[in-house]
Protein backbone atom coordinates (compact mmCIF):
# COMPACT_ATOMS: atom_id res chain seq x y z
CA UNK A 1 0.00 0.00 0.00
CA UNK A 2 1.49 3.21 -1.00
CA UNK A 3 0.69 6.86 -2.89
CA UNK A 4 -2.11 8.73 -3.42
CA UNK A 5 -5.02 7.37 -5.97
CA UNK A 6 -7.53 11.21 -6.72
CA UNK A 7 -11.13 10.12 -8.04
CA UNK A 8 -12.06 12.33 -10.17
CA UNK A 9 -15.24 13.09 -11.40
CA UNK A 10 -16.45 14.00 -15.47
CA UNK A 11 -19.79 15.06 -16.82
CA UNK A 12 -19.86 14.75 -20.85
CA UNK A 13 -16.60 13.79 -20.82
CA UNK A 14 -15.24 17.02 -19.34
CA UNK A 15 -13.64 16.96 -15.86
CA UNK A 16 -15.32 19.68 -13.28
CA UNK A 17 -13.16 22.01 -11.54
CA UNK A 18 -13.32 20.52 -8.11
CA UNK A 19 -11.83 17.42 -9.48
CA UNK A 20 -8.82 19.82 -11.03
CA UNK A 21 -8.74 20.96 -7.52
CA UNK A 22 -8.57 17.51 -5.60
CA UNK A 23 -5.72 16.51 -7.85
CA UNK A 24 -4.03 19.59 -6.87
CA UNK A 25 -4.77 17.91 -3.45
CA UNK A 26 -3.54 14.70 -3.96
CA UNK A 27 -0.06 15.84 -6.17
CA UNK A 28 0.55 18.31 -3.08
CA UNK A 29 -0.34 14.53 -0.62
CA UNK A 30 1.99 12.83 -2.37
CA UNK A 31 4.73 15.20 -1.98
CA UNK A 32 4.47 15.05 2.01
CA UNK A 33 3.84 10.55 1.98
CA UNK A 34 5.54 9.62 -1.41
CA UNK A 35 4.65 7.00 -3.17
CA UNK A 36 3.07 8.78 -5.99
CA UNK A 37 0.10 10.02 -7.67
CA UNK A 38 -2.31 8.51 -9.99
CA UNK A 39 -6.02 9.70 -10.85
CA UNK A 40 -9.12 7.50 -11.95
CA UNK A 41 -11.60 8.73 -14.12
CA UNK A 42 -14.94 6.48 -14.25
CA UNK A 43 -17.04 6.21 -17.32
CA UNK A 44 -19.11 4.42 -19.72
CA UNK A 45 -16.51 4.72 -21.83
CA UNK A 46 -12.65 6.58 -21.63
CA UNK A 47 -11.08 8.85 -23.95
CA UNK A 48 -10.52 11.71 -21.00
CA UNK A 49 -7.09 13.48 -20.56
CA UNK A 50 -5.70 13.93 -17.09
CA UNK A 51 -2.07 15.66 -16.86
CA UNK A 52 0.32 15.68 -14.08
CA UNK A 53 0.49 12.66 -12.66
CA UNK A 54 1.61 9.01 -13.22
CA UNK A 55 -0.91 7.49 -15.15
CA UNK A 56 -4.60 7.76 -15.21
CA UNK A 57 -6.98 4.82 -14.71
CA UNK A 58 -9.94 5.09 -17.18
CA UNK A 59 -12.67 2.77 -15.10
CA UNK A 60 -15.06 1.61 -17.65
CA UNK A 61 -18.06 0.01 -17.96
CA UNK A 62 -21.58 -0.20 -19.83
CA UNK A 63 -23.42 0.33 -16.63
CA UNK A 64 -21.40 2.75 -15.07
CA UNK A 65 -22.93 5.26 -18.13
CA UNK A 66 -25.40 6.69 -15.61
CA UNK A 67 -24.33 7.59 -12.12
CA UNK A 68 -25.57 4.97 -9.20
CA UNK A 69 -24.13 4.59 -5.90
CA UNK A 70 -24.24 0.71 -6.66
CA UNK A 71 -22.28 1.03 -9.84
CA UNK A 72 -19.47 3.02 -8.31
CA UNK A 73 -18.94 1.81 -4.71
CA UNK A 74 -18.58 -2.11 -6.32
CA UNK A 75 -16.17 -0.44 -9.45
CA UNK A 76 -14.33 1.26 -7.02
CA UNK A 77 -13.77 -1.11 -4.54
CA UNK A 78 -12.15 -3.56 -7.20
CA UNK A 79 -10.06 -0.62 -8.55
CA UNK A 80 -8.85 0.46 -4.92
CA UNK A 81 -7.50 -3.23 -4.18
CA UNK A 82 -5.86 -3.33 -7.38
CA UNK A 83 -4.12 0.06 -7.14
CA UNK A 84 -3.66 -0.54 -3.43
CA UNK A 85 -3.18 3.22 -2.45
CA UNK A 86 -2.71 4.64 1.05
CA UNK A 87 -4.56 7.68 0.37
CA UNK A 88 -7.73 7.70 -1.57
CA UNK A 89 -8.73 11.35 -2.53
CA UNK A 90 -12.38 12.79 -4.25
CA UNK A 91 -13.76 16.17 -4.68
CA UNK A 92 -16.42 16.64 -2.39
CA UNK A 93 -19.30 17.08 -4.88
CA UNK A 94 -23.07 15.78 -4.38
CA UNK A 95 -21.86 12.62 -6.10
CA UNK A 96 -19.21 11.98 -4.04
CA UNK A 97 -20.98 12.80 -0.83
CA UNK A 98 -23.71 10.05 -2.28
CA UNK A 99 -21.13 6.71 -2.70
CA UNK A 100 -18.07 7.40 -0.99
CA UNK A 101 -19.03 7.20 2.64
CA UNK A 102 -20.20 3.45 1.15
CA UNK A 103 -17.01 2.86 -0.31
CA UNK A 104 -14.95 3.68 2.75
CA UNK A 105 -17.08 1.22 4.78
CA UNK A 106 -16.40 -1.67 2.07
CA UNK A 107 -12.80 -1.46 4.13
CA UNK A 108 -14.02 -0.43 7.16
CA UNK A 109 -12.23 2.84 6.80
CA UNK A 110 -14.66 6.41 7.74
CA UNK A 111 -14.14 9.13 4.86
CA UNK A 112 -12.75 12.31 6.08
CA UNK A 113 -15.28 14.27 4.55
CA UNK A 114 -14.61 18.15 2.79
CA UNK A 115 -11.36 18.58 3.92
CA UNK A 116 -10.32 22.27 3.52
CA UNK A 117 -6.21 22.01 4.46
CA UNK A 118 -3.76 19.10 4.37
CA UNK A 119 -0.61 19.35 6.98
CA UNK A 120 2.04 17.11 7.61
CA UNK A 121 1.36 14.04 9.53
CA UNK A 122 -0.71 13.88 7.27
CA UNK A 123 -3.47 15.90 9.19
CA UNK A 124 -6.86 17.01 7.40
CA UNK A 125 -8.48 20.27 8.53
CA UNK A 126 -12.33 20.45 8.32
CA UNK A 127 -15.30 22.65 9.25
CA UNK A 128 -17.28 22.19 11.58
CA UNK A 129 -20.46 23.76 13.30
CA UNK A 130 -21.11 25.64 9.63
CA UNK A 131 -17.64 27.18 9.60
CA UNK A 132 -17.25 28.67 13.03
CA UNK A 133 -14.53 26.23 14.17
CA UNK A 134 -11.94 24.05 12.54
CA UNK A 135 -10.87 20.69 13.41
CA UNK A 136 -7.37 18.83 12.82
CA UNK A 137 -8.29 15.03 11.56
CA UNK A 138 -6.09 11.98 11.52
CA UNK A 139 -6.55 8.38 10.13
CA UNK A 140 -6.32 6.06 13.21
CA UNK A 141 -7.24 2.88 11.33
CA UNK A 142 -4.68 0.80 8.81
CA UNK A 143 -6.60 0.50 5.28
CA UNK A 144 -6.58 2.75 2.64
CA UNK A 145 -7.82 6.66 3.82
CA UNK A 146 -10.51 8.14 1.62
CA UNK A 147 -10.79 12.04 1.78
CA UNK A 148 -12.54 14.20 0.06
CA UNK A 149 -11.94 17.69 -0.29
CA UNK A 150 -14.17 21.33 0.02
CA UNK A 151 -14.18 23.49 -3.17
CA UNK A 152 -11.92 25.93 -3.72
CA UNK A 153 -9.77 25.11 -0.70
CA UNK A 154 -6.97 23.75 -3.38
CA UNK A 155 -5.27 26.01 -6.31
CA UNK A 156 -5.99 23.88 -9.52
CA UNK A 157 -3.31 24.90 -11.40
CA UNK A 158 -3.51 25.14 -15.14
CA UNK A 159 -2.94 21.38 -16.06
CA UNK A 160 0.92 20.66 -15.83
CA UNK A 161 2.76 18.36 -17.98
CA UNK A 162 1.74 15.47 -20.47
CA UNK A 163 -0.85 13.73 -20.41
CA UNK A 164 -0.67 10.82 -18.59
CA UNK A 165 -0.63 7.24 -19.73
CA UNK A 166 -3.74 5.56 -19.35
CA UNK A 167 -4.59 2.24 -18.58
CA UNK A 168 -8.09 0.94 -18.71
CA UNK A 169 -9.65 -0.96 -16.07
CA UNK A 170 -12.95 -2.99 -16.71
CA UNK A 171 -14.66 -3.76 -13.35
CA UNK A 172 -16.98 -6.73 -12.99
CA UNK A 173 -20.00 -5.75 -12.51
CA UNK A 174 -23.94 -7.31 -13.20
CA UNK A 175 -26.75 -5.10 -13.75
CA UNK A 176 -28.59 -7.21 -11.03
CA UNK A 177 -26.66 -5.10 -7.90
CA UNK A 178 -27.61 -2.11 -9.11
CA UNK A 179 -30.51 -1.30 -6.93
CA UNK A 180 -31.56 2.17 -8.02
CA UNK A 181 -33.08 3.64 -11.60
CA UNK A 182 -31.57 7.19 -11.62
CA UNK A 183 -33.45 9.45 -14.34
CA UNK A 184 -32.10 12.09 -16.46
CA UNK A 185 -31.18 15.18 -14.59
CA UNK A 186 -33.87 18.49 -14.80
CA UNK A 187 -34.64 22.23 -14.01
CA UNK A 188 -37.70 22.78 -12.01
CA UNK A 189 -38.54 26.17 -14.00
CA UNK A 190 -36.97 28.34 -16.99
CA UNK A 191 -34.57 30.89 -14.97
CA UNK A 192 -35.80 34.23 -15.55
CA UNK A 193 -33.84 36.07 -13.11
CA UNK A 194 -29.75 35.74 -14.30
CA UNK A 195 -27.61 37.30 -11.43
CA UNK A 196 -24.44 36.18 -13.17
CA UNK A 197 -24.52 39.61 -14.73
CA UNK A 198 -25.51 41.93 -11.97
CA UNK A 199 -23.01 44.22 -11.61
CA UNK A 200 -24.17 44.64 -7.28
CA UNK A 201 -26.04 42.38 -5.32
CA UNK A 202 -27.52 42.87 -1.94
CA UNK A 203 -28.25 39.34 -0.13
CA UNK A 204 -30.44 38.78 2.73
CA UNK A 205 -30.38 35.44 5.09
CA UNK A 206 -32.06 34.52 7.84
CA UNK A 207 -30.70 36.57 10.02
CA UNK A 208 -33.95 38.94 8.67
CA UNK A 209 -36.59 36.86 10.97
CA UNK A 210 -39.37 37.25 9.50
CA UNK A 211 -40.61 37.70 5.49
CA UNK A 212 -42.56 41.38 6.22
CA UNK A 213 -39.02 42.39 7.46
CA UNK A 214 -37.30 41.35 3.59
CA UNK A 215 -38.40 45.50 2.60
CA UNK A 216 -35.90 46.72 4.41
CA UNK A 217 -32.98 44.74 2.57
CA UNK A 218 -34.85 45.64 -0.59
CA UNK A 219 -35.21 49.21 0.05
CA UNK A 220 -31.42 49.31 0.06
CA UNK A 221 -31.45 46.92 -3.04
CA UNK A 222 -33.24 49.62 -4.43
CA UNK A 223 -31.02 52.93 -3.50
CA UNK A 224 -28.35 51.06 -4.58
CA UNK A 225 -29.80 49.47 -8.31
CA UNK A 226 -28.69 46.27 -6.93
CA UNK A 227 -30.31 42.70 -7.46
CA UNK A 228 -31.85 40.79 -4.52
CA UNK A 229 -30.83 37.44 -3.72
CA UNK A 230 -30.64 35.46 -0.64
CA UNK A 231 -29.28 32.25 1.00
CA UNK A 232 -31.82 28.89 0.82
CA UNK A 233 -33.67 29.08 3.97
CA UNK A 234 -34.92 32.54 2.45
CA UNK A 235 -36.23 31.12 -0.50
CA UNK A 236 -36.86 27.30 1.03
CA UNK A 237 -39.35 29.67 2.98
CA UNK A 238 -40.85 31.30 0.20
CA UNK A 239 -39.69 34.85 1.21
CA UNK A 240 -37.79 35.29 -1.94
CA UNK A 241 -38.20 32.85 -5.31
CA UNK A 242 -35.53 29.95 -5.77
CA UNK A 243 -34.43 31.57 -8.52
CA UNK A 244 -32.60 34.38 -6.21
CA UNK A 245 -30.56 31.77 -3.91
CA UNK A 246 -26.83 32.05 -4.07
CA UNK A 247 -24.28 28.83 -3.58
CA UNK A 248 -23.82 25.40 -4.54
CA UNK A 249 -27.22 24.48 -5.27
CA UNK A 250 -28.38 27.88 -6.66
CA UNK A 251 -26.50 30.42 -8.65
CA UNK A 252 -23.10 31.09 -8.78
CA UNK A 253 -21.89 35.08 -8.83
CA UNK A 254 -19.05 37.24 -9.37
CA UNK A 255 -20.59 41.30 -8.67
CA UNK A 256 -18.50 43.89 -8.95
CA UNK A 257 -20.01 44.37 -5.23
CA UNK A 258 -21.56 41.83 -2.27
CA UNK A 259 -23.48 43.30 0.03
CA UNK A 260 -24.48 40.17 2.86
CA UNK A 261 -27.32 41.09 5.22
CA UNK A 262 -27.83 38.55 8.11
CA UNK A 263 -25.82 35.57 5.97
CA UNK A 264 -23.91 33.50 7.98
CA UNK A 265 -21.61 32.54 5.37
CA UNK A 266 -21.70 28.42 5.46
CA UNK A 267 -19.64 27.16 2.45
CA UNK A 268 -22.48 26.38 0.25
CA UNK A 269 -23.30 30.02 0.40
CA UNK A 270 -19.71 31.04 0.17
CA UNK A 271 -18.87 28.53 -2.82
CA UNK A 272 -21.49 30.81 -4.95
CA UNK A 273 -20.41 34.30 -4.13
CA UNK A 274 -16.37 34.31 -3.79
CA UNK A 275 -15.55 35.53 -6.98
CA UNK A 276 -16.77 38.64 -5.75
CA UNK A 277 -14.48 41.43 -6.70
CA UNK A 278 -16.43 43.42 -3.24
CA UNK A 279 -18.03 41.84 -0.48
CA UNK A 280 -19.44 43.92 2.88
CA UNK A 281 -20.94 41.59 5.77
CA UNK A 282 -23.52 42.99 8.24
CA UNK A 283 -23.61 40.64 10.95
CA UNK A 284 -24.38 40.68 14.97
CA UNK A 285 -22.01 37.70 15.30
CA UNK A 286 -18.32 38.74 14.90
CA UNK A 287 -17.23 35.02 14.31
CA UNK A 288 -19.84 34.34 11.45
CA UNK A 289 -17.80 32.82 8.42
CA UNK A 290 -18.78 35.33 6.42
CA UNK A 291 -16.37 37.53 7.42
CA UNK A 292 -13.61 35.22 6.64
CA UNK A 293 -14.90 36.75 3.18
CA UNK A 294 -15.30 39.95 3.50
CA UNK A 295 -13.42 42.85 2.86
CA UNK A 296 -15.44 45.26 4.89
CA UNK A 297 -17.07 44.01 7.93
CA UNK A 298 -19.91 45.61 10.38
CA UNK A 299 -20.45 43.99 13.61
CA UNK A 300 -24.15 44.84 14.51
CA UNK A 301 -27.71 44.72 14.34
CA UNK A 302 -28.87 44.44 10.90
CA UNK A 303 -32.43 46.52 11.60
CA UNK A 304 -30.07 49.73 12.90
CA UNK A 305 -27.47 49.29 10.14
CA UNK A 306 -29.75 48.34 6.54
CA UNK A 307 -32.02 51.84 7.55
CA UNK A 308 -29.17 53.87 7.77
CA UNK A 309 -27.10 53.02 5.42
CA UNK A 310 -29.86 53.26 2.78
CA UNK A 311 -30.93 56.29 4.31
CA UNK A 312 -27.13 57.54 3.39
CA UNK A 313 -26.93 55.93 0.08
CA UNK A 314 -30.22 57.94 -1.02
CA UNK A 315 -28.40 61.12 0.21
CA UNK A 316 -25.22 60.09 -1.39
CA UNK A 317 -26.78 60.20 -4.60
CA UNK A 318 -29.16 63.32 -4.52
CA UNK B 1 -45.17 1.55 6.11
CA UNK B 2 -42.60 2.06 8.96
CA UNK B 3 -40.13 4.60 8.77
CA UNK B 4 -37.05 4.99 11.11
CA UNK B 5 -36.08 8.31 11.45
CA UNK B 6 -32.71 8.92 13.27
CA UNK B 7 -32.56 12.41 14.67
CA UNK B 8 -29.21 14.20 16.24
CA UNK B 9 -29.47 16.81 18.91
CA UNK B 10 -26.98 19.86 17.97
CA UNK B 11 -26.20 23.47 19.31
CA UNK B 12 -28.88 26.02 18.29
CA UNK B 13 -27.59 27.83 15.51
CA UNK B 14 -27.27 31.21 17.33
CA UNK B 15 -25.15 29.51 20.43
CA UNK B 16 -22.01 30.91 21.25
CA UNK B 17 -19.58 28.53 21.06
CA UNK B 18 -16.54 28.12 23.09
CA UNK B 19 -13.63 25.68 22.52
CA UNK B 20 -13.54 23.33 25.29
CA UNK B 21 -10.53 23.81 27.93
CA UNK B 22 -8.77 20.30 26.52
CA UNK B 23 -9.55 21.56 22.66
CA UNK B 24 -10.85 18.40 21.95
CA UNK B 25 -14.56 19.92 21.58
CA UNK B 26 -17.17 22.70 22.41
CA UNK B 27 -17.61 23.63 25.91
CA UNK B 28 -20.51 21.88 26.97
CA UNK B 29 -21.87 23.64 29.49
CA UNK B 30 -24.88 26.27 29.36
CA UNK B 31 -25.25 25.25 25.52
CA UNK B 32 -29.01 25.04 24.51
CA UNK B 33 -29.62 21.90 22.03
CA UNK B 34 -31.93 21.32 19.10
CA UNK B 35 -33.03 18.84 16.44
CA UNK B 36 -30.45 19.11 13.66
CA UNK B 37 -32.24 21.00 11.00
CA UNK B 38 -32.22 18.50 8.22
CA UNK B 39 -33.73 15.63 10.75
CA UNK B 40 -36.36 18.24 11.70
CA UNK B 41 -37.53 17.88 7.87
CA UNK B 42 -36.92 13.55 7.85
CA UNK B 43 -39.21 13.74 10.16
CA UNK B 44 -41.73 16.40 8.77
CA UNK B 45 -41.07 13.88 5.67
CA UNK B 46 -42.05 10.72 7.61
CA UNK B 47 -45.09 12.19 9.28
CA UNK B 48 -46.49 12.61 6.01
CA UNK B 49 -45.90 9.54 4.57
CA UNK B 50 -47.16 7.92 7.07
CA UNK B 51 -50.39 10.27 6.80
CA UNK B 52 -50.85 9.11 3.20
CA UNK B 53 -49.68 5.46 3.58
CA UNK B 54 -50.75 4.50 6.97
CA UNK B 55 -47.79 2.82 9.10
CA UNK B 56 -45.43 3.66 11.95
CA UNK B 57 -42.91 6.35 12.93
CA UNK B 58 -40.20 5.54 14.62
CA UNK B 59 -37.42 8.38 16.14
CA UNK B 60 -33.91 7.09 17.34
CA UNK B 61 -31.38 9.16 18.59
CA UNK B 62 -28.62 8.37 19.92
CA UNK B 63 -26.24 10.39 22.63
CA UNK B 64 -26.60 11.13 26.51
CA UNK B 65 -29.66 11.92 29.12
CA UNK B 66 -30.47 15.34 27.43
CA UNK B 67 -31.29 14.23 23.82
CA UNK B 68 -34.26 12.60 25.37
CA UNK B 69 -35.76 16.15 25.02
CA UNK B 70 -35.53 16.15 21.29
CA UNK B 71 -37.20 12.98 21.31
CA UNK B 72 -40.22 14.14 23.22
CA UNK B 73 -40.54 16.73 21.05
CA UNK B 74 -40.46 14.50 18.46
CA UNK B 75 -42.96 12.34 20.03
CA UNK B 76 -44.89 15.89 20.53
CA UNK B 77 -45.20 16.22 16.52
CA UNK B 78 -46.45 13.40 15.72
CA UNK B 79 -43.95 10.05 15.91
CA UNK B 80 -45.07 6.96 17.36
CA UNK B 81 -42.14 5.55 19.71
CA UNK B 82 -38.77 6.83 20.78
CA UNK B 83 -36.16 4.64 21.07
CA UNK B 84 -33.22 6.46 22.85
CA UNK B 85 -29.77 5.18 22.31
CA UNK B 86 -27.44 5.61 25.26
CA UNK B 87 -24.20 7.11 25.02
CA UNK B 88 -22.23 9.40 27.03
CA UNK B 89 -19.27 8.91 24.47
CA UNK B 90 -20.32 10.32 20.64
CA UNK B 91 -17.02 11.87 20.64
CA UNK B 92 -15.17 8.78 21.38
CA UNK B 93 -16.75 6.85 18.11
CA UNK B 94 -16.52 7.98 14.53
CA UNK B 95 -18.55 7.48 11.99
CA UNK B 96 -18.50 3.85 11.49
CA UNK B 97 -19.05 3.62 15.07
CA UNK B 98 -22.35 6.13 15.20
CA UNK B 99 -23.31 4.22 12.30
CA UNK B 100 -23.05 0.79 13.94
CA UNK B 101 -24.81 1.88 17.05
CA UNK B 102 -27.95 2.67 14.79
CA UNK B 103 -27.91 0.06 12.61
CA UNK B 104 -27.70 -2.34 16.24
CA UNK B 105 -30.61 -0.65 17.60
CA UNK B 106 -32.33 -0.57 14.22
CA UNK B 107 -31.85 -4.24 12.75
CA UNK B 108 -34.83 -5.61 14.72
CA UNK B 109 -37.24 -3.10 13.78
CA UNK B 110 -37.39 -4.16 10.31
CA UNK B 111 -38.54 -0.64 8.92
CA UNK B 112 -39.58 0.00 5.01
CA UNK B 113 -37.89 3.04 5.24
CA UNK B 114 -35.25 4.99 7.02
CA UNK B 115 -34.63 8.75 6.78
CA UNK B 116 -32.02 10.79 8.52
CA UNK B 117 -30.71 14.42 8.06
CA UNK B 118 -28.30 14.55 4.70
CA UNK B 119 -25.58 16.62 7.76
CA UNK B 120 -25.40 17.39 11.29
CA UNK B 121 -24.77 21.06 12.10
CA UNK B 122 -22.30 20.54 14.32
CA UNK B 123 -20.12 17.56 12.85
CA UNK B 124 -21.17 18.47 8.92
CA UNK B 125 -20.27 15.09 8.29
CA UNK B 126 -22.81 14.48 6.01
CA UNK B 127 -22.12 10.58 5.56
CA UNK B 128 -24.03 8.76 8.64
CA UNK B 129 -27.01 7.81 6.71
CA UNK B 130 -24.93 6.12 3.73
CA UNK B 131 -22.83 4.37 6.07
CA UNK B 132 -25.69 3.07 7.74
CA UNK B 133 -27.27 1.84 4.66
CA UNK B 134 -23.98 -0.15 4.06
CA UNK B 135 -24.07 -1.70 7.01
CA UNK B 136 -27.54 -2.10 7.15
CA UNK B 137 -27.23 -3.48 3.05
CA UNK B 138 -29.88 -1.75 1.82
CA UNK B 139 -30.16 1.02 -1.00
CA UNK B 140 -29.95 4.63 -0.43
CA UNK B 141 -29.87 8.05 -1.90
CA UNK B 142 -29.24 11.05 -0.83
CA UNK B 143 -29.89 14.99 -0.67
CA UNK B 144 -33.41 14.24 -0.89
CA UNK B 145 -36.18 17.06 -1.51
CA UNK B 146 -39.34 14.53 -2.09
CA UNK B 147 -40.78 11.27 -1.40
CA UNK B 148 -43.44 9.07 -3.36
CA UNK B 149 -44.58 5.83 -2.32
CA UNK B 150 -44.85 3.76 -5.61
CA UNK B 151 -45.99 0.12 -6.44
CA UNK B 152 -42.58 -1.31 -6.82
CA UNK B 153 -40.66 1.04 -3.92
CA UNK B 154 -40.11 4.44 -3.86
CA UNK B 155 -39.85 7.82 -6.54
CA UNK B 156 -37.47 10.07 -4.65
CA UNK B 157 -36.31 13.57 -6.03
CA UNK B 158 -32.80 14.30 -5.78
CA UNK B 159 -31.00 17.44 -5.59
CA UNK B 160 -28.04 17.99 -7.91
CA UNK B 161 -25.56 20.99 -8.26
CA UNK B 162 -26.74 24.27 -9.45
CA UNK B 163 -30.08 24.29 -9.46
CA UNK B 164 -30.60 20.45 -11.68
CA UNK B 165 -32.99 17.83 -10.17
CA UNK B 166 -32.95 13.75 -10.71
CA UNK B 167 -35.49 11.43 -9.97
CA UNK B 168 -34.33 7.81 -8.42
CA UNK B 169 -36.56 5.17 -8.47
CA UNK B 170 -35.70 2.79 -5.81
CA UNK B 171 -36.65 -0.73 -3.97
CA UNK B 172 -37.71 -0.73 -0.70
CA UNK B 173 -36.42 -1.31 2.35
CA UNK B 174 -34.27 1.77 1.67
CA UNK B 175 -32.37 5.07 3.43
CA UNK B 176 -32.76 8.59 2.10
CA UNK B 177 -31.04 11.45 3.73
CA UNK B 178 -33.02 14.18 3.88
CA UNK B 179 -32.46 17.58 2.70
CA UNK B 180 -33.87 20.70 4.82
CA UNK B 181 -36.87 23.20 3.03
CA UNK B 182 -38.65 20.23 1.37
CA UNK B 183 -41.56 20.38 3.14
CA UNK B 184 -43.45 23.42 5.37
CA UNK B 185 -42.31 22.06 9.11
CA UNK B 186 -45.39 21.49 11.97
CA UNK B 187 -45.22 22.95 15.02
CA UNK B 188 -45.81 20.68 18.09
CA UNK B 189 -49.75 21.00 18.88
CA UNK B 190 -50.85 21.30 22.66
CA UNK B 191 -52.75 18.20 22.07
CA UNK B 192 -49.73 16.49 20.87
CA UNK B 193 -47.85 17.43 23.78
CA UNK B 194 -49.73 15.81 25.77
CA UNK B 195 -50.81 12.83 24.09
CA UNK B 196 -46.27 12.51 24.55
CA UNK B 197 -46.49 12.23 27.57
CA UNK B 198 -48.60 8.60 26.70
CA UNK B 199 -45.89 7.30 24.33
CA UNK B 200 -43.23 4.73 24.37
CA UNK B 201 -39.60 5.83 25.06
CA UNK B 202 -37.35 2.69 24.95
CA UNK B 203 -33.67 3.14 26.49
CA UNK B 204 -31.42 0.66 24.78
CA UNK B 205 -27.68 0.83 26.22
CA UNK B 206 -24.90 1.52 23.63
CA UNK B 207 -22.27 -1.15 23.33
CA UNK B 208 -18.83 -0.07 24.26
CA UNK B 209 -16.87 2.29 21.83
CA UNK B 210 -14.31 -0.08 19.81
CA UNK B 211 -11.54 1.04 18.08
CA UNK B 212 -11.88 3.99 15.86
CA UNK B 213 -10.73 4.64 11.86
CA UNK B 214 -10.38 8.45 12.27
CA UNK B 215 -9.94 10.41 15.34
CA UNK B 216 -10.56 14.29 15.78
CA UNK B 217 -7.19 15.51 17.09
CA UNK B 218 -8.17 19.10 18.06
CA UNK B 219 -10.56 21.69 17.46
CA UNK B 220 -10.17 25.66 16.85
CA UNK B 221 -11.11 29.00 15.90
CA UNK B 222 -10.12 29.36 11.92
CA UNK B 223 -7.21 31.90 11.30
CA UNK B 224 -8.37 34.54 9.20
CA UNK B 225 -7.11 34.42 5.52
CA UNK B 226 -8.15 37.31 4.71
CA UNK B 227 -7.70 41.35 6.03
CA UNK B 228 -11.36 42.44 6.48
CA UNK B 229 -11.50 45.86 7.53
CA UNK B 230 -13.76 46.10 10.16
CA UNK B 231 -16.15 49.18 10.48
CA UNK B 232 -16.85 50.42 13.87
CA UNK B 233 -19.25 53.80 15.54
CA UNK B 234 -22.85 54.25 15.31
CA UNK B 235 -25.17 52.78 12.46
CA UNK B 236 -25.07 56.55 10.84
CA UNK B 237 -21.19 56.76 11.50
CA UNK B 238 -21.09 53.36 10.38
CA UNK B 239 -23.10 53.83 6.96
CA UNK B 240 -21.11 57.46 6.42
CA UNK B 241 -18.02 55.14 6.14
CA UNK B 242 -19.97 52.13 4.09
CA UNK B 243 -20.62 55.17 1.39
CA UNK B 244 -17.56 56.21 1.28
CA UNK B 245 -15.88 52.45 0.76
CA UNK B 246 -19.33 52.41 -1.98
CA UNK B 247 -18.00 55.84 -3.87
CA UNK B 248 -13.68 55.57 -3.74
CA UNK B 249 -13.23 51.62 -3.32
CA UNK B 250 -15.88 49.60 -4.76
CA UNK B 251 -16.81 52.73 -7.14
CA UNK B 252 -20.41 51.48 -7.51
CA UNK B 253 -21.97 54.73 -6.45
C1 LIG C 1 -26.09 20.09 0.13
C2 LIG C 1 -26.37 21.48 0.64
C3 LIG C 1 -26.59 22.49 -0.28
C4 LIG C 1 -26.81 23.80 0.16
N1 LIG C 1 -26.97 24.79 -0.77
C5 LIG C 1 -27.04 26.07 -0.36
C6 LIG C 1 -27.08 27.17 -1.29
O1 LIG C 1 -27.04 26.98 -2.51
N2 LIG C 1 -27.16 28.43 -0.80
C7 LIG C 1 -27.18 28.70 0.54
O2 LIG C 1 -27.23 29.88 0.92
N3 LIG C 1 -27.17 27.69 1.44
C8 LIG C 1 -27.10 26.40 1.03
N4 LIG C 1 -27.11 25.39 1.96
C9 LIG C 1 -27.40 25.71 3.38
C10 LIG C 1 -26.21 26.23 4.14
O3 LIG C 1 -25.47 25.15 4.67
C11 LIG C 1 -26.65 27.13 5.32
O4 LIG C 1 -27.53 26.40 6.14
C12 LIG C 1 -27.33 28.41 4.86
O5 LIG C 1 -26.55 29.07 3.89
C13 LIG C 1 -27.54 29.31 6.05
O6 LIG C 1 -28.24 30.46 5.66
P1 LIG C 1 -28.13 31.82 6.49
O7 LIG C 1 -26.72 32.25 6.53
O8 LIG C 1 -29.12 32.75 5.91
O9 LIG C 1 -28.69 31.39 7.92
P2 LIG C 1 -27.93 31.17 9.31
O10 LIG C 1 -26.79 30.26 9.15
O11 LIG C 1 -29.00 30.83 10.28
O12 LIG C 1 -27.31 32.60 9.64
C14 LIG C 1 -28.05 33.72 10.01
C15 LIG C 1 -27.05 34.80 10.39
O13 LIG C 1 -27.74 36.00 10.69
C16 LIG C 1 -27.10 36.62 11.78
N5 LIG C 1 -28.09 37.50 12.42
C17 LIG C 1 -29.18 37.12 13.13
N6 LIG C 1 -29.87 38.20 13.52
C18 LIG C 1 -29.20 39.29 13.07
C19 LIG C 1 -29.41 40.71 13.18
N7 LIG C 1 -30.46 41.21 13.81
N8 LIG C 1 -28.51 41.52 12.60
C20 LIG C 1 -27.42 41.02 11.93
N9 LIG C 1 -27.19 39.71 11.82
C21 LIG C 1 -28.06 38.85 12.37
C22 LIG C 1 -26.60 35.51 12.65
O14 LIG C 1 -25.50 35.93 13.44
C23 LIG C 1 -26.21 34.44 11.62
O15 LIG C 1 -24.83 34.54 11.29
C24 LIG C 1 -26.88 24.08 1.54
C25 LIG C 1 -26.68 23.05 2.45
C26 LIG C 1 -26.41 21.76 2.02
C27 LIG C 1 -26.15 20.71 3.05
N1 LIG D 1 -26.06 10.55 17.43
C1 LIG D 1 -26.96 10.43 16.44
N2 LIG D 1 -28.21 9.97 16.72
C2 LIG D 1 -29.13 9.84 15.74
N3 LIG D 1 -28.90 10.18 14.46
C3 LIG D 1 -27.68 10.64 14.12
C4 LIG D 1 -26.65 10.79 15.09
N4 LIG D 1 -25.55 11.29 14.46
C5 LIG D 1 -25.89 11.44 13.15
N5 LIG D 1 -27.18 11.06 12.95
C6 LIG D 1 -27.94 11.10 11.68
O1 LIG D 1 -27.02 11.18 10.60
C7 LIG D 1 -27.23 12.38 9.85
C8 LIG D 1 -25.93 12.87 9.26
O2 LIG D 1 -25.00 13.21 10.26
P1 LIG D 1 -23.47 13.50 9.95
O3 LIG D 1 -22.95 12.33 9.19
O4 LIG D 1 -22.83 13.70 11.28
O5 LIG D 1 -23.43 14.75 9.12
C9 LIG D 1 -27.93 13.31 10.82
O6 LIG D 1 -28.68 14.29 10.11
C10 LIG D 1 -28.80 12.35 11.61
O7 LIG D 1 -29.99 12.03 10.91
Amino acid sequence: MSGVLVVMEQRAGVLNRMSLEALAAGQQLAAKVGGGCVAAVVSEAGGLKVAGVEKVYSVEHALLKDYTSDGYVDALEQLVKKVQPSYVLFPHTYQVRDFAPALATRFMQVLISDATAIHDGPVFVRQLLQGKLNADYKQTGDGPCFVSVQAGSFRADAEAGADAAVEVFTPELNAGMIRNKPGEPFRESAQTVDLSAAPVIVSVGRGIGEESNISIVEELATALGAEMAASRPICDNGWLPMERQVGSSGQTVSPKLYLAVGISGAIQHLVGMKGSKAVIAINKDENAPIFEVADYGVVGDLFEIVPALTKAVLAAKS
Amino acid sequence: MKILVAIKQVPERDAQIRVAADGKWIDEDDLSYTINEPDAYALEEALQLKEKNGGEVVVVCAGPERVTSTLREALAKGADRAIHIEADDLGERDTLGIAQMLADAMKGEAADLILTGLQSDDLGLGQTGVVLAELLGIPHATIIMQVEKTDSGLRVKRELEDGWFQHVEMPLPALLTIQSGGNKLRYATLMGIKKAKTKETATVTASAAGAKAVSLEKVYLPEKQKKTEMLTGTPAEIATQLVEKLKFEVRVL
